[in-house]
């Protein structure tokens, strides 16, 4: 099933390719030719790009090689290949969030982390397929239609950022840039194999990044190894003018302290993390992961987020609220799908909105407009974000006692492609494990531990704020001693 | 059913959704589904809890108030459905 892969180009980490890069092994131009005759040939199976710029990314190859060589460009992602989640904007580029609603959007302006990554001499591949408006939890929901996981194409990659999880799995991109509200990076990794985090709440701008739920969407990397995460990471963190939500913390060399020693180290186990509903299978493999991490000096102790069940009721009003205003934006006037012939302007916007708009986010948009709406805004709205509150301070009061939290990111493997796609319960109910840390703001990474029936399993290993030199630290050292991380699909082996 | 067909009718028409009647039954359905979920919050008791609506309780940013956005109507409008000499199109309000 799975293939020691160190001579494959397609598997190796960032920091492996930009090494082959400077060492002159590769030309950018060779490397980017490489990655479009994969997606070319693999990504029929799979549908994770909506767009893929190969005219751009050979022009971009050259222009790197040659600064690269005149010693102009020595950021250690210069040359590097990646995607974007397409709900990151790009000039010139189309930027559908998955929605028929932005079939034919291209935007005006780039996003801050498009912006940083061309600063730093990145080369983007394309753009990648994501549940629409990052609403889901599966990838099904796109108008672009699902992704298969590259493990097994049969069953779904995770969600809402799909398409960048399958890419990189399936070595049709070496990193990706996705959006996290509620899991969307840390689920997909999980499902695929790979490695992500979604960093504290306002630790990268998200300016030009299509608002889902704005007081919950962060910017997520998701790539090979916890090497690679510090990379991208310290290249698009950062306080930015243009999101005043970002936030003014200064941003650590990541990679500086990912060898620190682990002896010490106190690891709290959630017990609520592992009560019914999680997988016996994938239960086991978190517990032989975290015994991994004992062998490395730490010490594990249980502990408790006492209201972490309420996460499930109090994102899907919080969600949904934002995201019923964050989507007021789409009129079928500015910009966007627009319907045909209207009557007047009231059937421009209502048909506009219904024709563009899928399924669950008009379920999203219509929960999130019920829960603000006047005599229920106090019952659902503005309780659930005092359980917000109660759910953060159970996260502060944890990191009194203990370094990280580790846990599962989901409490089973990857679905079949269709089995949850008409029980939205069901697939809101999978994130139980995610939305607690995502409604607290504070960081989280998945790596993967380890497989149960042939499919990967994820181990989540959650931080206090602004700490994400401290997960990286902890995933790397584990990523040293053990190589599920170098583990690829034999599907789509071979350049 | 925690919610009526009236109910989301008058919602989706305050969200401007033109939910057609054929669909109308389908998503009362499921609507009712996620509200019963979330009802799960109306047992706990939250008496002095301040909500929270930023996790990290940040303030709005004030800066000066000078202009620093440049005029790019043309830009902007470009990727607009339907505009006439720099005026978005729309039908007809005012009988």
């Amino acid at each position: 099933m799975t293939v020691a892969t160190q001579g494959d180009l397609s598997t190796l980490t960032s920091k492996e390719l930009h090494h082959k890069i400077v060492n002159g092994d590769i030309s950018v131009m060779e490397l980017v030719e490489i990655f479009l005759q994969r997606i070319e040939k693999y990504d029929p199976q799979l549908n994770a790009y909506i767009t893929v710029v190969q005219d751009q990314a050979r022009t971009q190859a050259i222009a790197i090689d040659n600064k690269i060589r005149s010693g102009e460009l020595n950021h250690p992602l210069a040359g590097v290949p990646y995607t974007l989640k397409d709900l990151f904007c790009t000039k010139g580029i189309l930027t559908s969030c998955g929605s028929k609603m932005l079939s034919n959007f291209i935007s005006p302006y780039d996003a801050t982390v498009y912006d940083k990554l061309n600063h730093a001499g990145a080369v983007l591949l394309g753009k990648v397929n994501m549940d629409e408006f990052a609403m889901g939890s599966s990838n099904e929901n796109s108008f672009y239609g699902a992704v298969a996981n590259p493990w097994d194409i049969t069953r779904v990659p995770g969600g809402s950022s799909g398409g960048s999880a399958a890419a990189v799995a399936a070595g049709l991109a070496p990193y990706s840039l996705g959006s996290d509200t509620g899991g969307s990076v840390r689920q997909p990794a999980s499902y695929c194999g790979i490695s992500s985090i979604k960093p504290t709440y306002g630790r990268i701008s998200r300016y030009g990044m299509t608002a889902f739920a704005s007081s919950l969407d962060q910017c997520g990397v998701m790539a090979r190894s916890a090497e690679d995460m510090a990379l991208v990471l310290h290249a698009i963190s950062g306080f930015d003018v243009r999101d005043s939500t970002s936030a003014n913390v200064p941003v650590p060399n990541y990679s500086e302290s990912l060898n620190d020693s682990l002896a010490g180290l106190r690891i709290g186990i959630p017990k609520e993390f592992f009560a019914d509903g999680l997988d016996a299978n994938v239960a086991k493999v978190i517990r032989e992961a975290i015994q991994e991490f004992e062998k490395l000096g730490a010490t594990v102790k249980e502990v408790s987020l006492p209201n972490s069940h309420l996460s499930v009721a109090a994102y899907y009003v919080i969600a949904p609220a934002e995201a019923s205003a964050n989507l007021a934006r789409f009129d079928g006037v500015r910009f966007g799908y627009s319907c045909n012939d209207p009557k007047n302007l009231q059937d421009l916007y209502e048909r506009s909105r219904w024709e563009g708009f899928g399924d669950e986010v008009k379920r999203r948009i219509v929960i999130g407009t019920y829960a603000l709406s006047s005599g229920y805004y106090d019952a659902y709205y503005l309780q659930a974000q005092k359980i917000r509150r109660l759910i953060k301070n159970d996260f502060v009061a944890v990191f009194n006692e203990v370094d990280v939290l580790m846990g599962p990111v989901t409490p089973t493997t990857a679905f079949k492609i269709g089995e949850k796609s008409d029980d939205p319960i069901a697939m809101y109910l999978g994130d139980i494990y995610t939305l607690p840390i995502s409604l607290a703001g504070v960081p989280a990474l998945s790596i993967p531990v380890g497989f149960s029936d042939n499919l990967p399993v994820g181990l989540q290993i959650i931080g206090d704020y602004f700490n994400e030199a401290k997960l990286l630290n902890v995933a790397h050292s584990y990523q040293q001693v053990t190589d599920w991380h170098r583990q690829s699909p034999s599907q789509f082996s071979g350049v | 059913m925690s919610i009526s067909k009236a109910e989301v009718v008058k919602v989706a028409h305050l969200a401007r959704l033109a939910i057609p009647e054929e669909r109308l039954e389908g998503y009362t359905h499921t609507i009712s589904d996620i509200l019963d979920l979330v009802a799960l919050m109306n047992a706990v008791n939250t008496d002095g809890v301040l909500p929270l609506s930023n996790p990290l309780d940040a303030v709005q940013l004030l800066r000066e108030d000078v202009v620093t956005e440049t005029n790019q109507r043309e830009l902007y409008q470009s990727v607009a459905p339907r505009v006439e000499d720099g005026l978005y199109l729309v039908p007809k309000v005012i009988e």
